[in-house]
């Protein structure tokens, strides 16, 4: 060993010992990464503080009446009952045309599909609709449900944005579900098979109910996510000023003129009067208490009941 | 197997029922079915598009494409403007959400505790279900006043640059999630060696573990600008210039980017006025399709490569 090298070493422990050797650059790093995070994390709670700093006031002061009041350009007067009432109906339209075509179609490309070209493209596909930005997908509503299928729509209606969001949130639908199917192991299929199931009997009896809690998560993630998009929800018509609702019956309603919470929150946004200011917080409340909770429980019920095969 | 009990074995008794076997196939077919629609709706989208797209270059002046502004409604449809503005905002975005995602990345990928990782994992993709109209409109009354005013001296209340900031908030949890996944993909074995060479903790995160995911950090940067050239709300709500938008590259006044225009051309008021002002919007939401569908196959790609490697 050269002289150098064991004065190298000497000085190591030296410093090991007297407990000099702090790597400060590493620590840097570390609580930069962690500053970092914790600083993408303040904002969520600073804009949750602010919008409830502005918002509360109308909740406390107005309470049940601005849940139940229809839109109005009086700010005393306005509420969000037709929005709540537009968001809830447009994800009825959802639950019914999303999740069971996505989930099936993430049965088939999971389970069923040969290892083709066509099923490449199709899983390529889905996975390319995903990142396809939402106001796109509003100009597919506009076109297709709103103009070319009108007659069965109504036009700018209810089903038309319904429709929309189901296709939206479709490949989301598929791509979460096919990531909770290929998390159950081969081994219980195999044994399904064994005993003599067929291959539907496999998937429903087995794969269907191992995977459940993921396919809940990622419906649950989806519908969410239907519930806050409004780009697409402006293409397809939303209206964003006064909206009269007579008392017909549900199927007209269904094909006639709609807003959903998000909406209304677009539209008081750009409202210069203070008073709609704290309106626009209220319904943020609103809004983001369905999303945040739904959501909450869904992320803490996969992360429960997440199994490790 | 009863009706073949005393005869010889034959094909027929594996082929079981037929009845079970037409519900079978038809099951299949069902499910098939469904996959493919999912493929009809991408070619739904690409030809409605295009068919209304060309429509709309065939009602115009092909000179009308380039000029002071971005007024439909005046026959103005100066594509410079609404790309240079979704440039400014994807840029400010990026400048926000690349050093808080990936920074957030490597903090839970490299350094926290399991139990701490478990804590946090979750409020970040809490972040990442904010809908993008609260963004907007946190975007106008918090960050336009508190930071951007700070940063630009006089500007607008509805500024670029409060957009921009906006959007990289929305997308930073994107980024962060990616990223995350990337350098988890990274195989402890390299760490190990790393630090049995006698390397520190923060060499080997950044001379090792960074260079073994950097196709995933790429794939996680593209998506993100990916997702903030197609967010629409927090611009829409921000950035102002509902109408129509002079030229401008300025980012601490109002500005239009694609998909603001968009959302402005749907909103009640901006219907009427000149034919091909409507239609215009098809030629932007294709041009907007094709942007975003290159980033994400180009990344998709990336993501392959990581997976790959290990």
């Amino acid at each position: 060993m050269t002289n150098s090298a064991s004065s190298t070493i000497e000085r190591a422990v030296g410093l090991r010992l007297r407990r000099r050797n702090r790597d400060v650059a590493g620590r840097l790093v570390e609580f930069g990464a962690l500053g970092l995070l914790l600083l993408t994390l303040g904002v969520l709670v600073l804009l949750i503080a602010d919008i409830a700093r502005a918002g509360m006031p109308v909740l406390t002061e107005r309470g049940s009446d601005f849940l139940n009041a229809p839109l109005s350009s009086l700010p005393q007067r306005a509420g969000i009952y037709q929005g709540i009432v537009g968001s809830l109906l447009t994800m009825v339209f959802v639950v019914i045309v999303a999740f069971p075509l996505g989930i099936a179609a993430a049965i088939y490309l999971e389970e069923y599909a040969p290892d083709t070209r066509l099923t490449r493209l199709i899983t390529v596909n889905v996975r390319n609709l995903a990142g396809v930005p939402s106001i796109v997908y509003g100009l597919l509503g506009l076109i297709a449900f709103v103009t070319v299928l009108q007659g069965l729509t109504g036009g700018a209606s209810i089903i038309s944005a319904g429709l929309t969001l189901a296709i939206l949130v479709l490949p989301i639908v598929i791509i979460t579900t096919s990531e909770a199917l290929r998390a159950v192991p081969s081994s219980i299929r195999e044994a399904a098979y064994g005993v003599g199931a067929s291959q539907w009997q496999v998937v429903r009896h087995h794969v269907l109910p191992a995977a459940t809690p993921g396919i809940l998560t990622g419906t649950v993630l989806s519908l969410s996510r239907a519930m806050g998009e409004t780009a697409p929800l402006l293409l397809v018509g939303a209206v964003t000023g006064f909206l009269a609702t007579g008392h017909q019956p549900i199927l007209e309603q269904l094909r006639g003129p709609f807003t959903s919470l998000p909406t209304i929150v677009f539209a008081w946004a750009r409202l210069p009067n203070a008073d709609f200011r704290a309106l626009t917080s209220a319904a943020i409340l609103v809004l983001l208490a369905v999303i945040l909770l739904a959501n909450s429980i869904a992320i803490y019920m996969r992360n429960r009941y997440e199994r490790r095969w | 197997m009863s009706s073949a009990s005393g005869d010889a074995f034959t094909i027929a008794n594996l082929t079981g029922d037929p009845r079970r076997r037409l519900r079978e196939r038809l099951i299949k077919r069902a499910f098939q079915l469904a996959a493919i629609i999912s493929v009809v709706i991408s070619l739904v989208i690409v030809l409605a598009l295009a068919g209304k797209a060309i429509d709309f270059l065939r009602s115009i002046d092909l000179g009308h494409l380039w000029g002071d502004g971005w007024f439909p409604r005046r026959r103005m449809f100066d594509l410079k403007t609404i790309l240079v503005g979704t440039l400014l905002v994807t840029g400010i975005a990026l400048l926000v959400a690349a050093p808080l995602g990936l920074g957030a990345a490597i903090y839970l990928s490299e350094y926290a505790k399991p139990r701490l990782r478990r804590l946090l994992k979750p409020v970040l993709e809490i972040l990442a279900s904010v809908p993008s109209v609260v963004l907007g409109f946190f975007a106008l009354t918090w960050i336009s006043p508190h930071i951007v005013e700070r940063l630009c001296g006089q500007s607008a209340i509805f500024n670029l640059a409060a957009a921009g900031i906006g959007v990289g908030i929305l997308v930073t949890p994107l980024i962060a999630s990616v990223a995350e996944d990337a350098l988890r993909s990274v195989p402890d074995s390299l760490r190990e060696a790393s630090l049995g060479l006698g390397a520190k903790k923060g060499t080997t995160t950044a001379r090792v573990v960074l260079p073994a995911a950097v196709s995933g950090i790429a794939a996680s940067l593209i998506i993100g600008i990916s997702r903030a050239i197609g967010e629409t709300m927090v611009v829409a709500i921000a950035a102002g210039a509902t109408g129509g938008s002079l030229f401008s590259v300025d980012p601490c006044s109002p500005g239009q980017t694609m998909t603001a225009a968009m959302a402005s051309l749907a909103i009640g008021s901006d219907r009427v006025g000149q034919a091909g002002a409507v239609e215009s919007l098809f030629f932007v939401g294709l041009l907007l399709f094709a942007m975003t569908l290159t980033l994400n196959l180009v990344s998709e790609r990336f993501v392959r490569r990581t997976r790959r490697a290990y």
